[in-house]
């Protein structure tokens, strides 16, 4: 396999058009000819013929941007040429996540009831990234309006593949950002994490990705899931390019009162420090958790991949050799409960936050004669929402509504705190462990096969069990390549740390990074790249 | 052959309880405002009432009385909130912008069908 400008990372590519040594015009355009070698049909809400699909392509984008992007990269190019400093991520290739409104492009959701949707503002992370030098190349798929953990549900089909396995998932919601950067059709992109969607599909797809701590990065021009719970954050290849986009990003925001203003720390400074000295955990509650049979939908305790254990194991050997304690036996006996809290606090959320697309104001509108508004509701909502946002919808009013909620809601805040409480615990400079990271495997598994897990709603939600908890507690967590198992698929290793702590998170990652530069598998491409 | 329309995964398992009866379930989904068919209407009953099996477990977590409900996971200080904005009217310039994503206009005004309504005598 050649490299292309396209598979280096964004602060390789930002050192070669500084230096003069390739323009934003040929990066772009070396993304562009990626995405038209490896990406296939575009999804759409239409019916795709079957033979147009071949079984072997990614297809992340739902909308290319490519006029944006070329005005985009000759403005770099100009600025560059009168000696002007264009920002830390000049020319880079960026794919939002379609859950973000961008000026002037629809933004999906990956929902029929947005597929016409343009939006008439662009949200704050993206003119941030955007007023840096990124190229906004395009809108990527994801699970419809972020619901699920494979991209299946999204009414753009065919949906995004791994770029490992194509026969697989690439996790989700944020599966189009990973698919994209994991494949070379982006360098860096733009996800989400309510549960895990920017850490479980870094982790199935190979690649680094950030939920930063709540309120870290402003959610202005998000559109909303749950948003307690929605975190925006970096999908990259390395950490070195999630410290940068972090730098970009994160930081107060007026238009978002949830935005918080305290200080953002220049996340590459003291990048390289290592972890001599540094405390990492590691939790027995993260190895063994309770999943539902798929058969009889019984909790069982049954361990994780025992590949990716050992993969977490041997990080933790490896940052012991770097001079980071190691602790044992964290206890977090909350975390088993992360699943049926989540199943509550962000189908509320989710309810109240859908009930405002009526068919009416913007989206999609059902186009036969109506007898009043209430039938147009129900027609454009039956039709518009897929499955996933229906039960959404449905289980938040069943669990608040006064006349058959058991106490649901006000139970789940309330264990939701004890979550809170486990962290706070470990985390606490003062305290019996007062831990600076803790590490756990990112999935219980790797990438699944299509179809596999996808009908069961249950099950699916089971695949963010060790991502969730860091949601419902607000912290943030890092997901890292850690090698393959021996069917060739990534497994990622998670660092969760204290609140605002990315940087420290980033700084052990890094020193992971270093640690394992020169090993076999950091060669490893995916098969569909290789005739490149 | 990828359906256009709204496509129903595969069913999982049918579970046992059903605290989500039928009456319940209508009553639900005629406040959330869908209308459905009814296979879908099946597919969605029978995995809501599997979700509720994954909640129970709440149940059986004995949660002192004092414990605090938390409604987002970190803890806001006053230092790290910003200050209330002015509460005075700018104007937006996307109007126009605005207008154009409504499904059917007449002239600047969204058109609405019939509010049901009872006129009062």
């Amino acid at each position: 396999m050649t490299v292309s400008l396209c598979d280096l990372t964004a602060h390789q590519l930002v050192r070669k058009v500084k230096g003069g040594e390739c323009t934003a015009m040929e990066i772009l355009d070396a993304a562009l000819n990626r995405i038209r070698a490896v990406e296939g049909p575009s999804p759409t809400t239409c019916t795709h013929p079957q033979e147009s699909y071949d079984g072997e392509k990614i297809h992340a984008y739902i909308t290319l941007t490519e006029e944006r992007a070329r005005l985009q990269a000759e403005g770099i190019d100009r600025a560059l040429e009168k000696g002007e400093d264009p920002g830390p991520l000049a020319g880079i290739p960026l794919a939002v996540k379609d859950i973000f409104c961008v000026k002037g492009t629809p933004s999906t959701a990956g929902s029929k009831i947005l597929e016409n949707f343009v939006a008439p503002y662009s949200a704050t992370p993206v003119e941030r990234l955007e007023a840096v030098g990124a190229l906004t190349l395009g809108k990527v798929n994801l699970d419809e309006f972020t619901f699920g953990s494979s991209n299946e549900s999204s009414a753009f089909q065919p949906s995004p593949r791994n770029p490992w396995d194509p026969k697989r998932v690439p996790g989700g919601s944020s599966g189009g950002s990973a698919a994209a950067v994991a494949a070379g059709e982006a360098v860096i992109s733009l996800g989400t994490d309510t549960a895990g969607s920017i850490r479980q599909p870094a982790a199935f797809c190979g690649v680094v990705g950030l939920k930063p701590t709540y309120g870290r990065v402003s959610r202005y021009g998000l559109i909303a899931f749950a948003s307690s719970l929605d975190c925006p954050g970096p999908v990259t290849r390395d950490v070195r390019d999630a410290a940068i986009m972090m730098n970009v990003i994160a930081g107060k925001d007026e238009h978002d009162a949830t935005a918080v203003r305290t200080p953002v720390p220049d996340h590459l400074e003291g990048l390289e420090d290592g972890v001599k000295g540094l405390r990492i955990g590691i939790s027995p509650d993260y190895f063994r958790l309770k999943y539902p049979d798929p058969g009889s939908g019984k909790l069982l305790e049954r361990p994780i991949a025992s590949e990716i254990e050992a993969a977490v194991r041997g990080a933790a050997e490896m940052l012991a050799e770097m001079g980071a304690e190691i602790v044992e036996d964290v206890p977090l006996p909350n975390t088993r409960y992360g699943i049926p809290v989540y199943f509550v606090v962000s189908r509320v959320e989710a309810a109240s936050n859908l009930h405002r697309y009526d068919g009416v104001k913007y989206g999609y509108r059902y186009t036969q004669p109506v007898a009043d508004l209430h039938e147009l509701y129900r027609r454009s909502r039956g039709q518009g929402f897929g499955p996933q946002p229906k039960l959404r919808i449905l289980m938040g009013m069943y669990v608040s509504a006064e006349q058959y909620e058991k106490g649901y809601y006000d139970k789940a805040l309330r264990v939701r705190t004890l979550i809170r409480s486990d962290f706070d615990s470990i985390f606490d400079p003062q305290g019996e462990y007062a831990l600076d990271a803790l590490l756990t495997a990112t999935t219980p598994t790797t990438a699944f096969e299509l179809g596999a897990v996808y009908g069961d709603s249950v099950l699916m939600q089971y695949a963010d069990l060790l991502t969730v908890p860091a949601n419902l507690a607000g912290i943030p967590g890092l997901s890292l390549p850690a090698g393959f198992d021996s069917q060739g698929l990534p497994i990622g290793i998670q660092f969760l740390g204290a609140d605002f702590n990315e940087a420290k998170l980033l700084r052990i990652g890094r020193a992971y990074e270093m640690a394992t530069a020169d090993e076999d598998w950091r060669l490893e491409r995916p098969d569909l790249l290789r005739n490149m | 052959m990828f359906a256009a329309e709204v496509t129903l995964p595969q069913e999982s398992e049918s579970r046992a309880l059903d605290e989500i009866s039928e009456a319940i379930f209508r009553h639900l989904v005629d406040l959330a405002a869908f209308h459905l068919e009814d296979e879908e209407a099946a597919y969605l009953r029978r995995e809501l009432n599997g979700q509720l099996k994954a909640i129970r477990e709440l149940d059986a977590i004995d949660v002192a009385a004092e414990v605090p409900i938390t409604s987002h996971g970190v803890p806001y200080s006053p230092a790290m909130r910003l200050p209330l904005r002015q509460d005075h009217i700018e104007p937006s310039g996307a109007a126009d912008d605005i207008l154009a994503q409504a499904p059917e206009v007449e002239g600047r005004s969204i058109v609405v069908p019939d509010i049901p309504h009872e006129e009062i005598t």
